[in-house]
Order: structure tokens, then sequence, then C-alpha cells
């Protein structure tokens, strides 16, 4: 089956800074793929090349569901299926919550305002905000907030979902309200690759995890594998500092 | 009671208080043109200098850094004066219009950027990641947050082109300066332009007091 990510020989640099040293990585249509790793390894950008939020060298190539990555008409097509939540929330504060969610199916896919809006409405509700439709970003709690934003990616009924540390900037006692989605949204058959610090989550709905360190994927196995039983030093003694905390 | 009946001679400012309305209604005309192509020059301006391609955003900042430096006097004169030498004749009303249209572009255009530049970059990837096209991130996402930025200095903008086109009256157009030195000539009195000076204030005033407000209302709304 051929994968419906596939990532072949990703280089990244900033002047001679090297992020990302041509990584290879096929994802498969419906998987749960967790990136971990400690900060500066090049997480982040390896999941924002698959959108291409980030440029990356004429070596390095990413096809996602068929269609190259590159500068140029195809990426709005990338753009469209591959949905994407970033640890600050991003949503739009001008906008109340209903039209964040309505924006994008309107403006991309040419979605009728009442269709938006019911399928607004209905993916609110299933991340459990339906109650806070008519407010502004700005009155939600955080974790309400990160919610918006996977409702807004989901909008867009896209292929593949992005998530970049969704949880890292929440107070304590949010993390669950929106890790419950993401495990919700897991069993819906939607291809999730999560940049992420929660080590429960990654082994518990990952089907592979994934360790970066120094711009290289180090080691990838499932998740009992990687954290019961990892082969590498450097994954043991991550896993070792981020167990302890 | 001498200088009462110099600088406030009520029987002259009631003669031609009709005269100075009928100029306040040109300067309004030539301001509010003025105000509304710089407006749309400088939002065009902006967006070509931030997003442009090739040399564009180059020949944008060149653009906008000459005509924040050309005093408007000298820029209308030469736009009435001289370029009637190679052929080109613009009314006077077309020459004031002109001539504060290139230089309010300038300024609103680094009023514009400046707002576009203080969205979070967060907001340009939300709406890439979306798909949203250029054209519309800017339009739903980038300008109607910028806006808010921006209406404190585009309002003080409007303050000076609406002072500025005072200036239009050494190209003969018959404006609020212009039609109160007639009045001044014909009635031999002054008070014509302290009539003119304080229409000037009655007219700007309420605009200065707005963006005093509205610096207050947007500087305490702070948005993440
Ligand atoms: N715009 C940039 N300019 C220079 N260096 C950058 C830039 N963005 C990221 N980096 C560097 O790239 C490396 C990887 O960053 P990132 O992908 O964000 O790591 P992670 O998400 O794993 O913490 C880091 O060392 C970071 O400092
Ligand atoms: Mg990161």
């Amino acid at each position: 089956m051929t994968p419906l990510i596939k990532i072949s020989n990703l280089k990244k640099a900033y002047g001679i800074f090297t992020v990302l040293h041509g990584i290879d990585l096929d994802i498969a249509e419906g998987e749960v793929v967790c990136v971990i790793g400690p900060s500066g390894s090049g997480k982040s950008t390896l999941i924002r090349c698959i959108n291409r939020l980030e440029s990356f060298s004429d070596e390095s190539s990413i096809v996602v569901d068929g269609v190259v990555v590159g500068p140029g008409e195809a990426l709005a097509k990338v753009r469209a299926e591959v949905g994407m939540v970033f640890q600050s929330f991003n949503l739009f504060p001008h906008l109340t919550v209903l039209k964040n969610v309505m924006l994008a199916p309107m403006r991309v896919r040419g979605t009728k305002p009442a269709e938006a809006e019911r399928k607004a409405r209905e993916l609110l509700a299933r991340v459990g905000i339906a109650e806070q439709a008519e407010k502004y970003p700005g009155k939600l709690s955080g974790g309400q907030q990160q919610r918006v934003a996977i409702a807004r990616a989901l909008a867009m009924e896209p292929k593949v979902m992005l998530f970049d540390e969704p949880t890292s900037s929440l107070d304590p006692e949010m993390v669950g309200e929106v890790l419950d989605v993401m495990k919700s949204l897991a069993g819906t058959g939607v291809t999730m690759v999560v940049v992420t610090h929660e080590m429960g989550f990654a082994r518990q709905v990952a089907d592979r995890v994934i360790f970066m360190d120094g711009g290289r994927i180090i080691e990838q196995n499932t998740p009992s594998k990687i954290f019961d039983n990892p082969k590498e030093e450097r994954t043991r003694s991550f896993l070792r500092s981020v167990l302890d905390h | 009671m001498n200088l009462l009946n110099t600088f406030f001679n009520i029987p002259v400012l009631i003669d031609t208080f009709p005269l100075l309305l009928s100029g306040l209604l040109v300067t309004l005309e030539i301001g509010v043109t003025s105000i509304i192509t710089g407006l749309a020059g400088g939002l065009f301006l902006a967006l070509v200098r931030l997003y442009g391609p090739g040399p564009i955003p180059f020949l944008s900042k060149i653009y906008i850094d000459i005509f924040r430096s050309i005093p408007l006097l000298v820029l209308l004169i030469i736009v009435y004066y001289a370029l009637p030498f190679v052929g080109i004749r613009f009314s006077p009303f077309v020459s004031a219009v002109v001539a504060l249209t290139l230089v309010s572009s300038a300024y609103t255009a680094e009023i514009f950027r400046a707002g576009i530049e203080a969205i979070p970059h967060g907001q340009f990837e939300a709406s890439q990641a979306l798909g949203l096209s250029s054209r519309h991130m800017m339009v739903d996402v980038i300008l109607p947050q910028a806006i808010r930025i921006v209406i404190p200095p585009l309002t003080n903008n409007c303050i000076n082109v609406l002072k500025d086109t005072a200036l239009a009256s050494v190209v003969a157009m018959p404006d609020l300066l212009k039609q109160a030195t007639q009045a001044q000539a014909l009635a031999a009195n002054p008070t014509p332009l302290i009539g003119a000076a304080l229409i000037y204030v009655a007219l700007l005033w309420p605009l200065v007091a707005i963006v005093a407000r509205l610096e207050k209302h947007f500087g305490k709304d702070k948005r993440p």
C-alpha cells in the first residue's frame, strides 16, 4: 500500500545550521504517529514541512496523498487536505468561534454559509463547546480555544491532522480535555502526526512513536517497544529525563 | 475696543460668512477626495512593499521615502507650475488632489505596513495551514485586525491632509484660506482670517478628540 505521506531525504538548514539531516519517513493512511524528542531536535520543523509552512531543500521530496508538496498551485490542494493545530492556538481573534470554524470551508471549498454553519456547530458540539459558538476566542479558556482550533482544522475535512505540541501552553488542568478530543479523533480514521511531550497520550493512542534528536530520527517503533524497551541509548536517556519530571 | 473691531468685527464676519462657507466646501472636497485616494494608494503601496515580486518592494520603498521627504508646498508648485512645461496641465483642483494624494499615500502606506506587521505571525500561519489564498488571508484575517491598529494613526493622517488643503490656495483654489484672504482684502479687515481659523478649529478639533479617544480605546484593548 502506498503511504499517505511520503517524506524522502528531507533536509532543512538555516544558513550553516542544519536542522533536518535528510529524513525519510512514510506514514500510512489512518496511522497515528507521535513524534517525541528534546527541544530543538527539529520536531516542529519536520511537521511544518509537511504543509510547507517551512520551505525545504530541492533534493528533498514530500508527497501527500499523491500530491508533491512544492511551491505553486498544488500547495493549496495539499494545505486543504492537511489540518494543523498549533501550540499557541492561533485562532482569529476578530471572529466569533463559529466564524473561525466556518471561514476556511466557505473560502477554500466554496461551502454555502448555511451548510458551513451547520457543519461548524456539529464540530463544536463534537469538541464539547457548542454553547460558546457566539463568543470571541479571547473569552475562552486555553483548553476551550485549543478545542476550537481542532474544530476549525477539522472543518476542512482533512485527510491528515498535524499537531505541534497542542497542550504545551495549557494550564495542567486543561490538558486532559484537549487530549480527550484528540483521542476520540484518533479513532475516526484520520491520519495524525502529533508532536508531544505527553508520553501517556503517546503510549495510549499512537500506532508508532518516533524519537528525534539533532535533526535525525533516532528510533521508531510501537509505543510499548519504545517506552518499555528502547534500543538506543539516546532514547533511553531522553525518556529517563522526561519521566523523572 | 479697537482690537475687537479689528479682529472680531461682527458685521464684517456676517458679510463674509457665505464666502467662507463656500471656501469650506472646497476645502472639504479637496480634503475628502485626497483622503480617499490616499488611503487606496497607501494600502496598495503597503501591500506591494510587503509582498510584491522582484524589485517592486524596493521601488515602493523609494516612492514612500521620496514623498515623505518632499515638502508638500514644493510638490504642489511643481505639479501646478512645472508640469505644464512638459505638456501636463492639471486644473487647480486636480493639482491639489494629486499633490496631497502623492504625499498622503506615502504616509498611509507606512501606517498600513506597521499595522500588518503588528499582526502575530501565527495568524498568517493558521490562515496558510487552512489553505486560504493570499487574498482571502489578507481580506478575511489580516486586514480586519490591522484596521483596528491603524485607525488612530490614519485619523491623524486625515487631520494632516485636511490642514494641508490650505496650501491649495497657492494654486488659486478658492478654498477656505483663499476665500478668507480675499474677503480680508475686500473688507480691508482681518476678521475673515480669524473666522477661517475658527472654522478650521471647529472642523478639526472633533477629529483630534476622536483620535485621542481611539488611541485610549485601542491601547487598552490588549489582544492575544
Ligand atoms: N527561523 C529559524 N531560524 C534559525 N533557526 C531556527 C529557526 N527555527 C528553528 N530554528 C532552529 O531549528 C532547530 C529545530 O527547531 P524546532 O523544529 O522548532 O525544534 P523542536 O520543535 O524539536 O523543539 C532549533 O535548534 C531551532 O533553534
Ligand atoms: Mg517545537
